[in-house]
């Protein structure tokens, strides 16, 4: 069974959202997802400085398989990517909630926060799929 | 993502896959695993020792009767009266336009008994074609659902699966086979064929039969590691190998010249052929369309269907096929269907991923062969 990790919100397209401070939040993948999508080989994300839209397509995650878009939970602007998965993408698969979140956000709208699920939630959520 | 649906059709196999811990995909149709453990570890004990296949979704067709060799000669591009009795032969269907049906096998099980192995995605459309330009003195039997198809591959396929049977397996050459061989007493057709780019064998057997087999196997392969997998690495290896997929390298509107695979077309066989004109036509005047290898030099894979462009031209000058990441090269490749005055080895192209053109270069195929 894929681990859901507490004092985390996740969205419906299955990545979750760490509140860093007032206006900041990190951004990567669930455990299931990362099952789901089986080894990581390739993974596109957005440039820092430039402005996100919560729930369009900002990047790709590329397993041996198959490519799956990677959507953005929340709008506002990317502050920081996490270079290391450039070269090392399979720590996704290694450590989803750890090592291998992918960007940081600026929120333009705090609001939207409320619109994610609890751990709680996204573990019912999940066991729907 | 994937979920689970009634209505998929299922292989004998299926009960095994759970046992095994396959994650399972629809796949045309099929509920089929596409890994067992993990892509990249499959496709490494294929290439360094065996792995096991369920590919039991192709379908099988029988031919019989005085009239199936003229019925063979006609629908098939390749010059099938070259074959003998226990050997196997690659082959195209064509459409009179030179588009592809489907790639098969065909296995000459006796003078008037052909075995006809096709894409499971295609059964349908096959067997209807088939049945509509066989000539009277030929039977057809679509046999699909009674039979099951284990292929085990890699360099240790023949010394696993000599533990479970007192017929000397090295005697069966490649692109040959032994019907009713007697493997841990169950009866099977053993095959030396595959669609891996490695050694290894295709066994075809009742489908009742087939769980009992994939379980002795594996059993019988644990010492050297063999291990089940799935499609993910099937496609991985034949990728590497450049063995055409029907529905991406080869299509109703791609020929087999344009595909690459020139050498199962023989439009100078004594019989006509469905779509000789049109092949021989292409042959003749050259084709307008090559198959290409081609290596990212920026980031990204491509994969099918994504656009290429050269770097002169506004217009696409073709498409990707196939592409994936090489667990064997760790390299992002792909196969493209180009404009023929831009397929020579070395051509820089770009293929637009996401709405962005990212750099590539035209290389050599195929990007493994084994030694």
């Amino acid at each position: 069974m894929s681990q859901v990790k507490e004092n985390l919100i996740y969205s419906k397209e299955h990545e979750w959202v760490q509140v860093l401070d007032d206006d900041t939040v990190r951004i990567g993948i669930s455990d299931f997802a990362q099952d789901q999508l089986g080894e990581i080989v390739f993974l596109e994300l957005p440039e820092v400085d430039s402005e996100v839209e919560a729930h369009t397509s900002i990047g790709s995650v590329e397993s041996v398989k198959a490519v799956s878009d990677l959507y953005c939970p929340v709008s506002g602007v990317v502050t920081k990517v996490n270079e290391l998965l450039v070269d090392s993408p399979e720590v996704i698969n290694d450590d989803p909630f750890g090592e291998g979140w992918m960007f940081e956000v600026k929120l333009s709208n705090l609001d939207e926060l409320k619109e994610l699920l609890s751990a709680d939630q996204y573990k019912e959520f999940i066991e729907g799929e | 993502m994937s979920t689970t649906n009634q209505e998929l059709k299922r292989t004998p196999l299926f009960p095994v896959y759970q046992k095994y811990g396959a994650k399972t995909i629809d796949f045309g149709g099929w509920e089929l695993p596409v890994q067992f453990t993990s892509i990249l570890d499959e496709h490494q004990a294929v290439r360094t020792k065996a792995g096991l296949f369920d590919v039991s979704h192709m379908g099988e067709v029988l031919l019989k009767g005085e009239g199936a060799i003229d019925s063979l000669q006609y629908l098939m591009t390749n010059d099938i009266r070259r074959l003998s009795i226990n050997q196997a032969m690659y082959t195209a269907m064509c459409y009179p336009d030179g588009g592809t049906i489907d790639d098969l096998l065909i296995y000459k099980l006796a003078e008037d008994e052909y075995l006809l192995v096709i894409n499971a995605s295609n059964i349908n459309k096959d067997v209807k074609w088939i049945e509509e330009h066989v000539n009277s003195k030929t039977t057809v039997k679509n046999i699909s659902s009674e039979v099951a198809l284990l292929a085990l591959q890699g360099p240790l396929a023949e010394a696993v699966l000599q533990k479970l049977t007192s017929v000397n397996l090295s005697e069966i050459g490649f692109f040959h086979f032994l019907p009713k061989v007697d493997i841990s007493g169950i009866e099977v057709l053993v095959s030396r064929t595959g669609y891996t780019g490695e050694d290894g064998f295709e066994l075809y057997l009742d489908a009742k039969d087939a769980e009992s087999l994939w379980d002795k196997i594996l059993e019988a392969g644990k010492e050297e590691g063999v291990l089940p997998c799935g499609l993910g690495a099937r496609d991985t290896l034949r990728f590497e190998a450049k063995l055409p997929l029907y529905g991406q390298e080869l299509s109703a509107d791609i020929s087999p010249l344009e595909a690459g695979i020139g050498f199962a077309v023989k439009v100078n066989k004594e019989n006509d052929f469905i779509g000789k004109e049109a092949l021989k036509e292409q042959k003749e005047k050259g084709l307008s369309r090559k198959l290409v290898g081609i290596e990212m030099v920026g980031r990204g894979i491509p994969r099918h269907g994504y656009a290429v462009y050269a770097i002169d031209k506004a217009e696409p000058i073709g498409f990707v096929t196939s592409g994936t990441h090489s667990p064997t090269l760790k390299k992002n490749l792909g196969f493209a269907l180009i404009q023929a005055e831009y397929a020579s080895v070395g051509t820089p192209v770009a293929v637009e991923i996401r709405n962005k053109r990212v750099e590539a270069v035209t290389v050599k195929t195929p990007f493994y062969k084994r030694t």
